[in-house]
């Protein structure tokens, strides 16, 4: 990932990782990439668009972006892409936040099932999962990777 | 139908009241009002949770605070919020409360916030409401203020942490406070330590240890070490007869002044819900002074305002989760 990174390095990118899987991948990058600006961190909870399913999450995290991200260039990290869904409402959030130049995607796990026009950029392994398998990371210290198999 | 439990597996589906919430439960309403928190500070002070909702402010009875941050809270959400008062309202030509909740009904509202003076108002209202409605009891009566209970609760926790260090005076007028009745049941959910009411007995409620107070009379005694000292207003309009002698008395008596904070514990925060009476209840050096988080109880009646209309409105995270 932090090759596929070089690319990006300089527009001097802003890293923002989606809680939780998302900031444990953006931390590790933000290390390897030796960035100068500080990391940011999302928390998607008050975008989902299944809040009306499922509700609202009593324990939120806060959203922390320590810096303007007006007219910079944005790299969004999550650990797993699957529906695109998150994706979207991350940006739905840096937009109530500021207008960046730029967002890109990188994830460290792309997996099949999409469900919105969301394309990474920065790609860390591709998996092919059988509809009922799931992909999780575990960590942070340190960062793993579960396949589960949903019973239904 | 009352207030669910969450914490005990149910979905919040109205607010009524703080006495059937388990202390988990309202802990789970201050840790998402401690989110909500950043939303404020934000540039863009908005979150798009309920969108195309609609909430009807409704008031029978003068408010500011509540009202105002009711109204912030559902604009934050992003929902659209109508605000009703009465003294402009079809209930001056005589239209009963469930008719005016029933015609707001049928123009889709989502949710009602309902202040009214009668005891059991916001209850009455919850249960005739179809099942996609919600009810936030804003105050009713002397029976109840359940939210201005919780922003208490948050901002003591703020401030103080662990509530089962804290020692609580509730000084004052108890007897007609709802607020009141709302901060014992929360304080004794969370396991405040002590929690005291100081006022003059007429000024209490009948047998008010039995809702696991200590009752004071002599001020000073009341406060002495206290870590949080929630003073209460004084409601005249509620009182029939003469039960305090007079103004000037009280307040010599019963008065916050900087000489009698000091008897409490010195990093005791001093607290009002408002609107206050200066010179009756409390002293102006102390509600503007240091030890006052008067106006920050205000500010984080937004943020938890917000937590109860999210949790409301959505469906409970929690409500699979929980045995």
């Amino acid at each position: 990932m932090a090759d596929g990174a070089q690319t990006f390095m300089e527009r001097r990118p802003v890293l923002i990782g989606i809680h939780t899987g998302g900031v444990w991948v953006a931390e590790r990058l933000h290390e390897r990439l030796d960035l100068e600006e500080p990391l940011g961190t999302l928390d998607i909870s008050f975008y989902r668009d299944d809040f009306s399913q499922i509700g609202i999450h009593p324990q939120v995290k806060t959203s922390h972006l320590p810096i303007s991200l007006d007219g910079r260039h944005i790299i969004l990290v999550d650990d797993v892409l699957h529906t695109g869904r998150t994706i979207r409402a991350a940006m739905n959030e840096i937009f109530d936040f500021a207008r960046p130049a730029s967002i890109a995607l990188a994830v460290l796990i792309v997996r099949d099932g999409r469900e919105l026009p969301v394309q990474p950029d920065i790609i860390g392994a591709t998996v092919a999962l059988k509809p009922r398998q799931h992909i999780k990371l575990t960590g942070p210290n340190p960062l793993g990777i579960k396949i589960l198999e949903k019973t239904e | 139908m009352t207030s669910a439990r969450p914490g005990n597996g149910h979905r919040l589906r109205h607010f009524l009241t703080t006495d059937d919430l388990s202390g988990r439960a309202m802990i789970e309403i201050l840790d998402t009002a401690e989110s909500f928190i950043s939303v404020g500070e934000r540039e863009i002070k908005k979150v798009p949770l309920l969108r195309g909702k609609t909430i009807v402010n409704l008031f029978f009875e003068a408010s500011t605070r509540t009202r105002t941050t009711f109204e912030i809270a559902g604009k934050r959400l992003s929902a659209d919020i109508i605000n009703i008062n009465t003294s402009v309202s079809a209930t001056q030509k005589g239209e009963s409360l469930l008719d005016t909740v029933r015609n707001l009904e049928a123009m889709h509202t989502d949710l009602f916030v309902i202040r009214h003076p009668a005891s059991g108002a916001a209850d009455l209202v919850a249960r005739s409401v179809p099942s996609h409605v919600h009810v936030v009891n804003a105050g009713d009566g002397r029976h109840a203020h359940p939210t201005q209970g919780l922003l208490d609760m948050f901002t003591i926790r703020r401030y103080k942490g662990d509530f089962r260090r804290l020692t609580v005076a509730i000084v004052g007028d108890v007897l007609h406070s709802r607020v009141a009745r709302s901060q014992i049941h929360a304080l004794t959910a969370l396991g405040a330590k002590e929690v005291r009411v100081v006022a003059p007995r007429s000024l209490l409620p009948a047998a008010v240890e039995t809702l696991g107070v200590t009752a004071y009379t002599d001020m000073a005694q009341g406060l002495k070490d206290a870590d949080v000292i929630i003073m209460l207003r004084l409601q005249f309009e509620r009182m029939s007869g003469a039960l305090i002698p007079s103004a000037r008395e009280y307040f010599d008596l019963y008065g916050l002044t900087r000489e009698r904070l000091t008897l409490a514990h010195p990093d005791a925060i001093v607290m009002h819900p408002g609107p206050m009476n200066r010179g009756l209840e409390i002293a102006s050096e102390v509600a503007d002074g240091p030890q006052s988080v008067i106006l920050p109880q205000v500010t984080n009646g937004i943020a938890v305002r917000m937590a109860i209309l999210a949790r409301l409105a959505g469906a409970s995270a929690l409500e699979s989760k929980t045995p």
